[in-house]
């Protein structure tokens, strides 16, 4: 399969979205060209699995190798392996749900759109990059898109938390540039991630430029302390934007983590596994205790998000190949989730004009059809059995009991905790806002989802439940790429 | 006879527009718009001539140089020149004094060409003021205003400031070399303390044109007193060909000095970028804003200069050729609502985006292409100055340089914030711009877009340098 394809179709979609006419003709095409995308997506993984099975195991399938800039030596690299397969799924997923949830956006519609798909463009591409500079490049075309659809589309103090974004994200991005060029020069002129990771890096350049990518990558996947943009940006963004935001962009920095720090500089990473895995588990319970002192549902969901991808960057800290698989596993788990749970709340906000827990109540009674999504979500999310998050936590934590010393314990055992608290807080969530009476009169004339609405956690909802049930698949894929990072790590 | 009419090629032209200027000044009789369509088609013209029949050579003994490399920087420069004579039309249509305004320019351009070609100090002494006194008199173009005429005498004080440390520098190299050539230079330089205190001298004269920390004081007054035309052109045309002829006085004449002036470019850098930075952070006036934000990119130029390399040459033409685009695509929409509402801050551009989104997306464009995001030019520009800058291997240099995109996109964001996310009672009104700033605003944003899109153009510079 083509994979420039991938970036294609999003490209000629956002170029289609900006000559139409009106609003009808934007939310069609847009419509359209995700829906084309997720067919793409499904080829991807039908094609990636069928080489699989004829056997071929080149580390990356469908590679594309252009001549970009020749001096610099900068190529236009494309290839795919599980992970990208993956995280390329889970992209589709993210963003037909989010235009069908934006179907009834008002105010400039032809540009929301436009940013919309400029963001997944953006996603797309850098899943796909095999060069570190179109990874970058790719990896910053989505700043802004995010900041103006915060900052235009927003809600709350929504220019404030739209510059937090856009600064931290591009101070992160400052760090990631200064690692990439480290690399750069000390392993001889280029960019290339397959050269590169054939090449041995001196252990002391190591040292210097993992923490700088690690930490760069890091912003854009809440690692603790950095995490701070993530409940200001979730909880102003739009709808879209949030489910774009938890369900993609963070999942950016999680694979860059993974593909470019840890598999990259595999000492520097044994260097500071420590250290990120005792900042993951911060991230895990300071996360989960402080959504139990939210009121809003988005900062509780945007809190909670903190909570999960720390899963995500235990998973790499503990460096073992079933941890890393889990943590990947929680990455498409979480991205699933987290744009169904904001979708949710999207749709409630739409009709209730709040997201106070304390102000709704009884809503399983107007609105049965939002509320039992939101009952899937929030059972996802405490990891019950059947669901996604269940499948990915538990994958995370066997491969971190496999780390069998004191320290490596003592940390699989606090963030396991968490998910008593995560319980806590997602069953008192729904319990507030779904059960009980009616808390206000007006509510009673609210309508359950539309068409679009409907659809959209339909399709999240399967995807959750596919990975739940049946995760052989999503196994399959990701363990031996996995498995070839581990490889790098052990030295082999 | 023949070489010395392919080789001057592009002066000769510009002499030729001037000339035919001054008889149509004399003359008389035709009208301010078909006049400026001519020369509109004279400077395009000058443009496209100037892609053919380029060699290399020298002329008059030495005096005069030329390169391949030369003339795709001349070219630059006459696009930006080009470019600038589209932007303002809509100001110059009324003004009686039309034809004075290009003389000048083109007066300053042709000392330019002559400055970037020059092979030694006399030459590049004569065409440097060449190319700043007719600029001074454009500064003063406004005659009715009292800041205009503040900006020129400003900026005629301190250039002749700096001419005069320019000319104490070159007589002490001739004194320490005992030659003016540029090609005799190098194998007379040993760094002794005198040839030292020259180079520093002349260097302080380079960085008085280019504003480069600490002698930037006279930017932001000119560039605010000035109309927004003659402030495009001393941003971009000017500083650019100071920036070109800086290069390769370095890399070609104080090669063996470049232990030296490698410290001294760090430094310089760092200042540069951090203090344009910040002022620019509490800038209230466009004009004043893109001063400062234009001191800060030649400090990231500087970061690419210090590489010393084939490299930081390309990149530095390479971010120049972006720069014109993106910053007179900048000072395009500034100079197009000033002109029609006579509105200058950054608060009078709140809730621009509902009234003009043409003019609001030009804007955008050019900011992100200045801050450095993709898919703009600027980002390519950005990232290989900083790969050039990180060649000596300094992860801290690259890192300042890195931190100081992330802080210019703050201020940058501020006037992206203003136009499309601020609510304002009384915006700015719906403006109808003329046909050929439509067409120079679209120029700059396909510039802006493509240049850094179409990977052979970086390509191409670097197979000329």
């Amino acid at each position: 399969m083509n994979l420039l394809l991938l970036i294609g179709t999003p490209l000629l979609t956002a170029i289609a979205v900006l000559l139409s006419r009106n609003k009808q003709q934007v939310k069609w095409i847009s419509l359209a060209g995700s829906v084309v995308q997720l067919g793409l997506a499904f080829v991807l993984l039908f094609a990636f699995r069928q080489e699989r099975a004829e056997n071929n195991m080149a580390q990356m399938l469908f590679e594309q190798n252009y001549k970009l800039f020749s001096t610099p030596n900068i190529n236009f690299h494309f290839g795919v392996d599980g992970i990208s397969v993956a995280m390329i799924l889970l992209t589709s997923f993210v963003l037909i749900a989010g235009v069908l949830v934006s179907w009834n956006i008002e105010k400039m519609t032809k540009e929301f759109y436009f940013l919309l798909i400029l963001l997944a463009l953006g996603a797309y591409g850098f899943f796909i990059s095999l060069d570190l500079f179109i990874l970058f490049f790719f990896l910053e075309i989505s700043v802004i898109p995010k900041y103006l659809l915060i900052g235009i589309w927003g809600s709350g103090k929504k220019e404030y938390s739209a510059n937090k974004l856009a600064l931290m994200l591009m101070g992160g991005s400052a760090l990631i540039l200064v690692g990439i060029l480290g690399l750069y020069f000390t392993a001889g002129k280029s960019f290339d991630i397959m050269t590169l990771s054939k090449t041995s890096i001196p252990g002391d350049a190591q040292h210097i430029i993992f923490p700088l990518l690690f930490t760069g990558f890091g912003v854009f996947t809440a690692l603790f302390p950095l995490h701070t943009w993530v409940p200001d940006g979730h909880s102003s963004a739009p709808t879209a934007g949030s489910m774009f935001l938890a369900g993609i962009s963070m999942k950016l920095g999680g694979y860059g983590c993974l593909r470019v720090a840890t598999y990259l500089l595999p000492e520097g990473a044994k260097q500071y596994a420590d250290l990120i895995i005792i900042l993951s588990a911060i991230a895990i319970l300071y996360g989960a205790f402080a959504t139990m002192m939210q009121k809003d549902l988005k900062y509780i969901n945007a809190y909670s998000s903190v909570s999960h991808v720390g899963f995500s960057l235990l998973g790499i800290g503990m460096l073992t190949q079933t941890a890393i698989t889990g943590a990947l596993m929680q990455m498409v788990s979480h991205g699933l989730m987290t744009a169904l749970f904001f979708a949710v709340i999207g749709m409630i906000y739409d009709r209730t004009h709040t997201r106070m827990v304390n102000e709704m109540g009884g809503l399983m009674k107007v609105m049965p059809f939002i509320t039992t999504v939101f009952f899937i979500v929030g059972l996802c999310s405490l990891g019950l059995p059947g669901l996604s998050g269940f499948v990915a936590e538990m994958t995370v934590f066997m491969g971190s009991w496999q780390q069998d010393d004191t320290f490596h314990r003592i940390a699989t055992i606090a963030a396991a905790m968490s998910i008593v608290v995560t319980a806590v807080y997602i069953l008192r969530a729904i319990g507030n806002t779904a059960m009980g009476p009616i808390k206000n009169e007006s509510y009673l004339q609210l309508k359950d989802a539309n068409w679009n609405e409907k659809l959209a956690a339909i399709l999240l909802v399967a995807g959750i439940l596919a990975i739940g049930i049946a995760p052989g698949w999503l196994n399959d894929l990701l363990r031996p790429a996995a498995e070839e990072i581990m490889n790098k790590i052990a030295g082999k | 006879m023949n070489e010395f009419l392919t080789l001057m090629k592009s002066e000769l032209v510009v002499t030729a527009i001037i000339f035919l200027l001054l008889f149509i000044k004399i003359g008389r009789g035709i009208k301010n718009e078909s006049l400026l369509s001519l020369i509109q088609v004279l400077l395009l013209v000058n443009l496209i001539s100037g892609f053919f029949f380029n060699k290399e050579g020298s002329l008059f003994g030495d005096m005069f140089h030329t390169s391949t490399l030369i003339a795709f920087q001349k070219n630059i420069l006459s696009l930006g020149v080009f470019l600038i004579s589209l932007l303002c039309a809509d100001w110059l249509k009324r003004s009686q004094h039309l034809p004075e305004f290009f003389l000048l320019m083109l007066s300053a351009l042709l000392g330019m060409f002559f400055m970037i070609s020059s092979g030694n100090l006399l030459i590049f002494y004569l065409s440097l003021e060449l190319a700043t006194i007719p600029v001074a008199a454009m500064a003063n173009f406004d005659l009715e205003k009292k800041r205009s005429s503040e900006g020129a005498m400003k900026m005629i004080l301190s250039s002749a400031f700096s001419s005069g440390i320019l000319l104490f520098g070159i007589s002490l190299l001739y004194g320490a070399t005992g030659t003016i050539s540029f090609a005799e230079i190098p194998q007379q330089l040993d760094s002794s303390p005198l040839q030292i205190l020259a180079f520093v001298l002349l260097f302080t004269a380079f960085a008085f044109k280019l504003s480069i920390v600490p002698f930037h004081l006279w930017t932001a007054d000119v560039y605010e007193g000035s109309p927004i035309a003659v402030t495009a052109f001393l941003s971009v045309i000017s500083k650019g060909s100071v920036a070109f002829i800086f290069i390769s006085t370095l890399y070609k004449v104080f090669q063996p000095m470049h232990d030296v002036w490698y410290t001294l470019l760090v430094v310089l850098a760092i200042a540069t970028m951090v203090i344009g930075n910040l002022f620019a952070l509490r800038q209230q006036n466009i004009k004043r804003f893109l001063a400062f934000s234009s001191i800060a990119q030649v400090g990231f130029i500087l970061v690419g200069i210090s590489s010393g390399d084939t490299m930081g040459l390309t990149a530095v033409v390479y971010f120049i050729l972006i720069y014109v685009f993106s910053n007179l695509a900048a000072f395009g929409v500034a100079s197009v609502i000033s002109e029609h509402s006579g509105k200058e801050t950054i608060d009078d551009y709140k809730g621009l985006y509902k009234t003009n989104p043409f003019l609001s997306w030009i804007l955008a464009l050019a900011l992100f292409s200045l801050a450095g995001i993709p898919p703009t030019a600027g980002f390519f520009g950005k990232l290989f100055l900083l790969t050039a800058g990180g060649s000596k291997g300094s992860y801290w240099f690259i890192t300042v340089a890195a931190l100081n995109m992330v802080i210019s996109l703050y201020y940058y964001l501020r006037v992206v914030r203003a136009v499309f996310m601020d609510k304002n009672e009384n915006p700015v009104e719906s403006i109808k711009t003329g046909t050929s700033v439509k067409l120079a605003l679209i120029i700059c944003g396909a510039g802006i877009v493509l240049t850094g899109l179409l990977s052979w153009i970086f390509d191409y510079i670097q197979s000329l340098s």
